[in-house]
């Protein structure tokens, strides 16, 4: 059974609500840069910097971060996705990072991508903004802004669909594949 | 999100074995692995914990170094051994050499060897995969594919198919040759050979290429001029009646190049033989990728040594 949770509105109003957390978090945007988890984390990146540009008039630096190479289930059997590269243009040391990403399930992409990021300088700090944060954590990892908490079982499927990644409407569905 | 494609073979041995996929998922994973070699910190942790052997009985800075960096990019420990101080001077054959590095438990081994066929001997000895990097007259696969992402960055079409390229030289003693034969035409490529008739295999038609012995109408149209070392030490007497003789034919030079395409693309695998194959001006001038494909070499042993590791790989030890 799939039911939406989120529909384009509601993810419109849940990225506008985000950048000004953050930038009320950071006073302003001088210090940040944001950086996405491909794939459909740099899309929410994108839009995040659009909105904080809206708001503070600031051009925010944005990089894209493949964590695939910092898996740790390398060679587990599991085909990983295809790897994409990794592009930050610009030097992340002493900056306050925007980390993004669509859903948070497990935390270990995110332990992933902070030591992709460690591997590019020492920022000031590294904030995590997700989308989506469905529980089921197997680190001690917790997001800094959240679009909305869905709580899920973990046969459960969350699956964002984002216009700018082909998937035609933005739309947050759940999939139930034990019904 | 798309997954990766698991290669089609188990080692790396030749690209005769290679389909296009496994070509292309190759050269694609490269493009990305190219990034890190530009990174201040230019390591990823990917093959923490695994061994890669160099085992190297024929000389080389390139190859060799580029695996070495290759594994080390990637994290993982690196051993090379070079045929002058390895156990073979003390009369130890390869396949006990092989079976006695085997028992260290290294996850790749990569092999040089002036015999056709050792990499593919080492295969039937050994469970971890094997990397062929030059065995004899035969095969250089890695060679081959940082050939074809060098050419693939900079060609004008959007394909392969149908490019044309010309390769000149000592067609019958390059492994170079031979694999990227056989992965151009896997690829839809038309291939060219020039050279003299004493080194001309007679049987290179069978491969599907063209045969040229004129090298100002072999380039002419071409997309791509792939230049061959003349290999000094596999020669005979009666191949080359002299070095002179061979530059005066078969050296591209600037005047020899107005014969060709203003967009053509040279290549050439190392070392040079400066002036002999390849005049310097053309060597350093702005056609010429041969320092690209040696940053290239790095990313497309990256990519091999991640995709055989597991990156895609469907039975792993």
């Amino acid at each position: 059974m799939n039911s939406v949770v989120l529909n384009s509105n509601d993810i419109s109003r849940a990225i506008t609500r985000i950048a000004h957390e953050i930038l009320e978090k950071n006073q302003g945007a001088e210090n940040l840069v944001l950086v996405g988890i491909r794939t459909r984390g740099v899309t929410l990146s994108k839009r995040l910097q659009e909105k904080i540009k809206a708001i503070e008039n600031v051009q925010v630096d944005l990089g894209m971060l493949d964590i695939t190479l910092y898996r740790d289930d390398l060679g587990s059997g599991k085909n990983p996705p295809q790897l994409k590269a990794t592009e930050i243009a610009f030097s992340i040391e002493g900056k306050d990072v925007i980390l993004c990403d669509d859903v948070l399930f497990t935390g270990r992409t995110i332990r992933a991508a902070f030591d992709a990021l460690m591997d590019f300088g020492r920022p000031a700090s590294i904030q995590l903004a997700v989308l989506i944060d469905r529980g089921h954590r197997e680190l001690p990892i917790r997001p800094d802004y959240v679009g909305k908490n869905i709580p899920t079982s973990k046969a459960m499927r969350v699956k964002v669909k984002l216009k700018e990644d082909d998937d035609g409407e933005d739309q947050v569905i759940v999939i139930d594949q034990t019904s | 999100m798309t997954e990766t494609m698991p290669l089609s073979v188990k080692h790396i041995l030749g690209t005769r074995d290679m389909s296009r996929e496994d070509i292309t998922t190759i050269l694609d994973a490269a493009d990305s692995f190219k990034e890190i070699s530009t990174r201040q910190i230019k390591k990823v942790p990917t093959l923490r914990g695994r061994t890669v052997i160099n085992l190297f009985f024929e000389p080389s800075t390139r190859t060799r170094t580029s695996f070495e960096i290759a594994g080390k990019r990637l994290s993982a420990d690196v051993i090379n051994i070079s045929g002058s101080t390895s156990s073979a001077v003390k009369g130890e054959n390869l396949i006990d050499s092989a079976r006695n590095l085997e028992a260290m438990n290294p996850d790749i081994l990569v092999i040089r060897h002036a015999s056709a066929g050792a990499a593919n001997l080492l295969t039937q000895f050994v469970d971890c995969p094997v990397i062929n990097a030059g065995d004899g007259s035969h095969e250089h696969p890695t060679q081959a594919l940082l050939d074809l992402l060098t050419i693939r960055e900079h060609m004008r079409k959007e394909s392969f198919e149908g490019l044309k390229v010309a390769i000149i030289g000592d067609i019958m003693h390059s492994r170079v040759v031979r694999s990227n034969i056989f992965a151009m035409k896997t690829l839809g490529m038309e291939v060219t050979v020039v050279g003299p008739p004493t080194l001309m295999p007679v049987e290179i038609s069978h491969l599907g290429v063209k045969v040229e012995y004129d090298l100002e109408k072999a380039i002419r149209d071409v997309d791509v001029i792939m230049v061959l070392r003349i290999q000094l030490e596999r020669q005979n007497q009666y191949n080359l009646a002299s070095l002179r003789e061979y530059s005066n034919l078969f050296c591209l030079t600037t005047e020899t190049l107005k014969n060709a395409r203003d967009d053509v693309l040279i290549i050439h695998p190392g070392p040079v033989n400066r002036g002999i194959e390849i005049a310097l001006d053309v060597m350093e001038g702005e056609h010429s990728l041969i320092l690209n494909q040696v940053t290239n070499g790095v990313a497309v042993r990256m990519a091999l040594l991640y995709l055989l590791l597991g990156g895609g790989h469907e039975d792993l030890n």
